[in-house]
């Protein structure tokens, strides 16, 4: 015998426990909500709106005269030139720390357990260490009374004068994001199912042939991972150019420091940043559709 | 996987691949170990070895500046871990263990200030700043400033995202039967919470933790754009000595720096080895 | 025999999937109660929906007379032991079999009293301050069966528990469970996919496929008096052939007519004679058959040697038939391409849905 009643009443309930439930989530989420809200959409709604503005003879930062000129200076040959070099380092920086990243992953995924854990260990330390004083400590080599220098000078050559140039930059900025190309790679490599590689080989594969044909696809979502993981921030590099480089080689970030600082062109300064969060914006989602339609474990 | 290696005979390929490691792990320790060593070279120049001495480090930790900015890094440090923590671990579970409405929004915001460039996140705030202490003097006649208050402000708007991603992660791993099983055995939700979920996630949020706090103690560029006079803070005090040159006191100083990292290091490796024994003593309750 | 669980019009659905359809049911007081079906049939949804962790979308579910369709888990007196287990590792065992309890407030003394019960009912009292995480396999299940029983539930529910253990263990683990049932006389609500646990350990068994209770009943009226196709062919081996119903007592096939009873089946509707091999009899050209046996005329094409028995296929107008015999003298061996007849108590004889 049903009861009609109870079978009637069935929807009602049962969405009310439901919506109670997700009303209980919607509390939980809402304190981190309203912080974010309140001190990143609305500084980046500013920064918009900055970057629509004038700025005035002075250096003051005028908000009603709205107008797209900062904008349009963006396409000014010198912060094309800018664009590009920043774009360049970028690209080679991962490149570099690719080819050197690369090779180490493969050797620690191949080591027995412990020592593979050790390996591990022994890339973590820097990683975790102080990113100014990684830097830092290129300072002190490259310099023209440096080890480095002191070293060349031994061997019966030149002092090295290495320091202010965009290649002090390159040896600072590899030697910062490393770590950030040699985790993906071996979790990657790690992960992989190395049975295939002798199946490969069991089928008269050579060992080249089977890293191309097996190893080196299997390992590409890490490569894509660590590539991204090192380009995004070096795009917007700023310690490292400011402690290696020299005024000869101004990059995006440290020119958007100065229109604030120096120069005093906030508009020009918000559009520039808007700009480069734009393309890293873009960088990313290119890379969350294209190359990890699934999961997000960065 | 151990079959790969050590039962064929090393391979000219193999003692390449070896030789290259090695040779990035120098790369990667010996610009430490310089800054180590010189650290205790009793010269003024640092380049240029005399004997070896403990005078920098004596001055280091006499120099008024130094311990300023060291007492400020701990106290910005402290505070935004702590804040972002909380709230990061309420998002991580609002994302995890419910639905609601937004839910997708919510979870794209969070990964923002990850995504987004320092430089770009400096600015925002500044201007935000600048012009919240304009408004708010117009409007109640307060005037703050920039300060430690600032600082800490930032510092949380960015931690908060790195702690959510280590406790999604870890609540992630959690088998939702365990939750169920709470739930059969008639704890209510906030008990199953409390009693289950919490301690086993604890290492995550310890992780989440122990990341802001890094990341904080590390942080130069949006904390230079928002400190005030007299708030520096350790990194940003280094940066702005390093950028005028290199000194024997900066090299001690950033040993000293190297020196926590360590022990952050070490601390959170103690944590994932022996997370039972915290967590033990916490459920007995 | 009053009953514990009485779910009626039971349905739930998942966006378009229809897990469980319409389902009636009544499980008694004390019965050792099992849901037998394939993956995906609904059994492991009915199960959830009986201990709160899903709600029906239609339909009412009352427990011990109570209407608690939509209670949720923490609110019936009903307790689960999962296929995984889920046994909180941060906990050591006593904390793990105890949870229950401290969670009702029941008062310290009587949980340590009630544990160590527990722990000796399933044999666990050394263990009792080992980490969950240490324990074997089968020391886990039971202390998982021990945290669900220490609560005194009106209906234990058990979700394939034994699936994670080796053949011999799991052997051992029924015959515990059914004595275990026995004594402490709680209704066991019990889902699996292996029909011989089905069999073996149930009071009654329901059957499921594909969100439907196809059939319940005792294991020997499954077994033996299956009334559909799908329950005949899920359960243990059996013969299924076409035919034609010709009267209330007898149907026709290619090779003759059979004696079968086919009570309210019209004549000329086409239906499935089901027959197990066990209950078939082989005899040679040269033997007589009873006369008031069913028989049919075939062909020996294989022969496969199990030991205890002898596996034979014999091809018949309607088929292939295969027929089990006793492997002991007095019983008769056949040889592959030999002509012989197939012969049966029309008793044994079920028909269901073609």
């Amino acid at each position: 015998m049903k009861d009609a009643s109870v079978v009637a009443a069935r929807p009602e309930l049962e969405e009310a426990a439901r919506r109670a439930d997700s009303r209980r989530g919607f509390l939980i989420a809402l304190p981190a909500w309203f912080y974010l809200t309140l001190f990143f959409v609305l500084p980046l709604g500013i920064v918009a709106v900055y970057s629509f503005a004038t700025r005035s003879s002075t250096g003051r930062t005028v908000l009603g005269d709205w107008n797209v000129d900062a904008y349009r200076r963006l396409w000014d040959s010198l912060v094309l030139q800018i664009a590009v070099r920043t774009l360049v380092l970028a690209l080679v920086t991962t490149l570099i720390c690719l080819l050197l990243a690369y090779p180490l992953a493969y050797y620690m995924a191949t080591r027995r357990p412990m020592v593979r854990n050790i390996l591990l260990i022994l890339v973590m330390i820097p990683f975790w260490s102080n990113f100014l004083v990684r830097t830092y400590a290129w300072k002190v080599l490259l310099g023209t009374d440096g080890p480095v220098s002191q070293l060349s000078q031994a061997l019966g050559g030149e002092p090295i004068r290495l320091l202010f140039t965009n290649t002090a930059v390159l040896i600072g900025l590899v030697y910062g994001f490393l770590p950030f190309m040699v985790l993906p790679l071996y979790a990657a490599l790690e992960r992989m199912d190395w049975s295939l590689v002798e199946a490969a080989r069991d089928l008269y594969a050579g060992g080249w042939t089977a890293f191309r044909k097996v190893t080196w696809p299997l390992s590409l979502p890490g490569v894509i991972a660590g590539s991204i993981l090192v380009f995004i921030p070096t795009l917007g590099a700023y310690v490292t150019p400011a402690i290696l480089g020299g005024a000869k080689t101004t990059l995006a970030g440290d020119y958007i420091v100065s229109q604030f600082l120096a120069a005093r062109n906030q508009p020009f300064g918000s559009a520039l940043s808007m700009g480069m969060m734009f393309i890293m914006l873009g960088a990313t989602i290119i890379y969350f559709r294209w190359f990890r339609p699934s999961g997000r474990d960065l | 996987m151990s079959a790969v290696a050590g039962i064929r005979p090393k391979s000219p390929a193999e003692r390449l691949l070896a030789t290259n490691s090695w040779l990035v792990f120098v790369f990667f320790y010996a610009p430490i170990l310089v800054l180590v060593v010189f650290s205790f070279n009793a010269n003024d120049n640092v380049g240029i070895w005399t004997e070896p001495s403990l005078r920098w480090y004596r001055e280091v930790f006499q120099d008024q500046a130094v311990l300023n900015a060291l007492k400020n890094s701990v106290i910005v440090a402290a505070i935004s871990t702590v804040v972002s923590t909380i709230l990061g671990t309420m998002a991580a579970l609002s994302l995890e263990r419910f639905r609601f409405r937004g839910q997708k929004l919510y979870d794209g915001l969070l990964y923002l200030p990850i995504i987004i460039p320092e430089v770009t996140m400096a600015v925002m705030l500044l201007l935000f700043f600048a012009q919240g202490f304009q408004w708010l003097d117009s409007t109640v006649g307060w005037s703050p400033s920039f300060g430690l208050g600032t600082i800490s402000l930032s510092h949380i708007a960015f931690n908060i995202s790195f702690v959510t991603v280590v406790v999604r992660a870890r609540l992630g791993q959690l088998d939702p039967r365990l939750e169920e099983a709470a739930a059969d055995l008639y704890a209510s939700r906030w008990q199953a919470f409390r009693r289950v979920t919490l301690p086993l996630i604890m290492p995550g949020v310890l992780g989440g933790a122990l990341l802001a706090l890094t990341i904080s103690l590390d942080d130069v560029v949006i904390t230079n754009f928002v400190a005030g006079p007299g708030s520096t803070t350790l990194p940003v005090y280094v940066f702005g000595l390093v950028r005028r040159g290199v000194t024997p006191l900066i090299n001690a100083v950033s040993v000293v720096m190297l020196g926590a990292s360590m022990v952050l290091v070490a601390v959170s490796f103690g944590f994932q080895r022996n997370p039972r024994s915290r967590v033990q003593s916490s459920s007995r309750s | 025999m009053s009953d514990a669980v009485i779910l009626e019009g039971v349905s739930k659905v998942f966006g378009d999937v229809h897990a469980v359809r319409d389902l009636d049911l009544g499980i008694g007081d004390g019965e050792f109660f099992s849901l037998l079906g394939p993956s995906g049939c609904g059994k492991t949804t009915t199960l959830r929906m009986i201990a709160g962790f899903e709600f029906p979308t239609q339909g009412s579910l009352r427990i011990r007379g109570v209407e608690m369709a939509l209670q949720p888990p923490n609110q019936r007196p009903v307790n689960t032991v999962f296929q995984s287990y889920a046994l909180f590792p941060h906990m050591t065992v006593e904390e793990n079999v105890g949870f229950g309890l401290r969670m009702k407030k029941v008062s310290g003394s009587e949980i340590g009293e009630r544990v160590t019960k527990a722990l000796d009912m399933v044999q666990l009292t050394h263990r009792a301050t080992a980490s969950s995480k240490q324990l074997s396999g089968g020391q886990q299940q039971r202390v998982a069966l021990a945290r669900a029983l220490v609560n005194e539930p009106e209906v234990l529910l058990l979700d394939e528990p034994l699936g994670a253990l080796d053949l011999k263990l799991r052997q051992a683990m029924q015959t515990e469970l059914k004595d275990l049932q026995e004594r402490v006389g709680i209704t066991f609500i019990y889902v699996t996919h292996d029909q011989e646990e089905a069999l073996t350990m149930s009071d009654r068994i329901g059957v499921m496929n594909e969100g439907r209770l196809l059939q319940v009943g005792s294991p020997q009226q499954i077994y033996e008096q299956p009334t559909s196709r799908f329950v005949a062919g899920f359960i243990g081996e059996i013969n299924l052939l076409p035919a034609t119903v010709v009267d209330h007592e007898s149907v026709r096939l290619a090779g003759g007519r059979l004696v079968a009873a086919t009570t309210g089946t019209p004549a000329g509707q086409e239906v499935t004679v089901a027959v197990r091999p066990e209950r078939l009899s082989l005899f040679g050209l040269g033997e007589t058959v009873p006369a008031r046996l069913n028989a049919v005329r075939g062909r020996v094409v294989r022969r496969v040697y199990f030991g205890d028995v002898f596996y034979y296929d014999v091809d018949t107008p309607d088929g292939v038939l295969e027929v089990k015999e006793e492997n002991r003298p007095g019983v008769a061996l056949h040889e592959i391409g030999e002509e012989a007849v197939v012969a049966w108590d029309p008793a044994a004889t079920t028909v269901v849905e073609s």
